[in-house]
């Protein structure tokens, strides 16, 4: 009897605050609980979309990828596990020993550590006339969106000390390459979600979900912010186009040229979390999270279905990208997140601030189409006029390479493409 | 100089491809269409190469119509054998059934490691009794295994019917 009644008091106790009613135990037992859930399925999802980016790839190149471990290879990851469980746990003899063993769990706890303020469910609750959205997450801090920024800020030491210890200059060179983009990067991840923190008034992530349950998802208010917010993300996981830190054809392997075994099997795991939680992120921020056009109110199971379903979009958009677009060269990279993105945000963030500054808020509704239209007008008059003005070499661009009419001097002077 | 200069000259990207996100759309779509296009894999256990006619596979011994081994033990294709490969060990044949022939292997071994698939042997056999099959997937746990006896080779061999052709029209 007594047994069956802390069970209850445990199921109960894991949404339920002891000033609420729940016993202290019993609150922190199901918080443990969840914590343990929560940690598990992110490590599950993260397996998954090792097979799942194994699988999208194949298919992509017309193969079929692996289908032999399980129904549909789907326990490929497991196999995978026993290989780098029994591979040879090498540490070279030149490596600063104490970092080189710590970097790889460094490099995969903050990911894991996010996502403790993500609200991955909800319902919708109502007391008299007066309907809210109540947000399920482990913990609803009121610093949400700080603590995310700050442990993506920790998430770049992982990789950069995995660099610096191997004491090889692949790895150094990934490492440094990593710590220049992700700091270069937080910046405009950082500034994109000042708009939506403007707007909802709050720092934590259960008030902005409930704002756009209420309101209207982010991405129609600020199709400008989410755009920045999610290329600076796959720049953020390290991810193709912006796999700079690891660029296999110029940096063997980057960072963890110099690791195997489960450690490397750690660096894997970290990227796989930080997509996860990068995916989860977006759709918190800017598509809803748990909400769904009003059906989240059939039951707090249809918000945890509307946000799987979403942050699965928003993996699959992962490895979609990833086996499309080749890799950005690092100026590029740089010149993208300097002096596109950086200023782009702060002008998103200064419309967002005079458009609330009216307080006429039908404004926040007009913002992102008058963006919308300003942007293509821009296109379009630059379109034209490109494409009225003379330009020679177009013309043909054969000619010069099958006529062999040279210019006079015989010189390579043929203008380098930008 | 050297007259060999060739000025290469490019063309600057318009505008749109400058932008990149129109290039990327573009991208996205064809990986996606890709998705559900036909596969190119073969699933090798399962489905196979068919090789054509005269596909060099392993060496195998046949028998013939009446499921009577061919081979006399004559040893030319040990002979011939440029790797050496084949290993006979000839008998006297004292049996009703086989009267035609007076000897035949009590040993016949081929080394799948060290043959090198030329067919001479074949060539070289005057009872058509070893023959290039199309078994090209070879394996085994050890090098014992890749050493193919007299009953693999038959094994592996089959029938072969017909009698003898390879003298007809010389």
């Amino acid at each position: 009897m007594t047994t069956a009644w802390s069970m209850v008091h445990v199921l109960a106790g894991i949404f339920s605050r002891p000033e609420h009613g729940g016993s202290t135990l019993g609150w922190v037992i199901g918080r443990v609980l969840l914590v343990l859930l929560v940690a598990h399925v992110v490590l599950i999802v993260g397996a998954l979309m090792v097979w799942s980016e194994r699988r999208v790839s194949a298919w992509m190149q017309d193969r079929i990828g692996p289908n032999r471990v399980g129904p549909e290879g789907l326990l490929q990851p497991l196999a995978d596990l026993g290989k780098f469980m029994f591979k040879e746990d090498v540490i070279p003899r030149h490596v600063d020993r104490w970092i080189y063993v710590l970097a790889p769990a460094i490099s995969l706890l903050p990911a894991m550590v996010t996502f403790a303020v993500i609200p991955f469910m909800g319902e919708v609750q109502q007391a008299g006339d007066w309907t809210w959205h109540q947000s399920w997450q482990i913990a609803d801090l009121d610093i949400g969106v700080l603590y995310i920024l700050s442990m993506a800020g920790i998430s770049v030491y992982g990789i950069t000390l995995g660099g610096w210890a191997s004491n090889s200059k692949y790895s150094l060179l990934g490492g440094v390459r990593a710590s220049a983009q992700m700091i270069s990067y937080e910046l405009s991840l950082g500034l994109a979600i000042v708009p939506v923190l403007l707007m909802t008034g709050s720092l934590g992530l259960g008030d902005i979900v409930r704002w756009q349950g209420e309101h209207g998802w982010f991405l129609f208010f600020q199709p400008l912010a989410f755009f920045i917010f999610l290329v600076s993300a796959y720049a953020e996981t390290n991810r193709l186009p912006f796999d700079m830190p690891e660029s296999e054809t110029e940096l063997v392997a980057g960072y963890h040229t110099e690791y195997s075994s489960m450690k490397f099997a750690l660096f894997f795991l970290a990227e796989y979390t930080h997509m996860t939680v990068g995916s989860a992120l977006v759709v918190t921020l800017f598509c809803g999270g748990w909400t769904l056009f009003g059906l989240e109110a059939l039951g707090p199971w249809m918000g945890l279905l509307s946000f799987a379903l979403k942050t699965f979009f928003f993996l699959f958009l992962f490895i979609w990208v990833r086996w499309t677009i080749p890799r950005f060269r690092y100026d590029q990279l740089m010149a993208l997140g300097w002096s596109w993105f950086i200023p782009l945000a702060l002008l998103n963030i200064l419309l967002t601030a005079a458009a609330l500054a009216t307080g006429i808020p039908a404004l926040l509704y007009v913002m992102p189409v008058g963006l919308l239209a300003a942007a293509l007008v821009v296109v379009g008059i630059v379109y034209r006029r490109e494409k009225t003005a003379v330009r020679p070499l177009a013309a043909d661009p054969t000619s010069a390479l099958w006529s062999g009419n040279r210019p006079a001097g015989g010189g390579a002077t043929g203008e380098v493409g930008s | 100089m050297s007259a060999k200069v060739k000025t290469v000259h490019r063309t600057p990207s318009t505008f749109l491809e400058r932008l990149y996100v129109p290039s990327v759309l573009k991208g996205l779509g064809i990986t996606f269409r890709r998705m559900f296009q036909r596969k190119v894999t073969m699933q090798f256990p399962e489905e196979r190469w068919e090789v054509r006619e005269g596909y060099r596979g392993a060496p195998v011994l046949v028998k013939d119509d009446e499921g009577r081994p061919k081979c006399v033990a004559c040893s030319l294709c040990e002979y011939v054998c440029p790797p050496k490969a084949i290993y006979i060990v000839p008998e006297e044949v004292d049996d009703a059934s086989r009267a035609h022939i007076e000897r035949g292997p009590a040993v016949f071994n081929i080394n799948m490691l060290r043959c090198i698939f030329c067919g001479l042997c074949e060539e070289a056999c005057p009872e058509e009794a070893i023959f290039m099959s199309k078994e090209y997937a070879l394996w085994g746990a050890s090098r014992a295994e890749l050493i193919h006896d007299k009953e693999t080779l038959y094994e592996l061999g089959g029938i072969r019917a017909g009698g003898i052709k390879k003298w007809k029209g010389k």
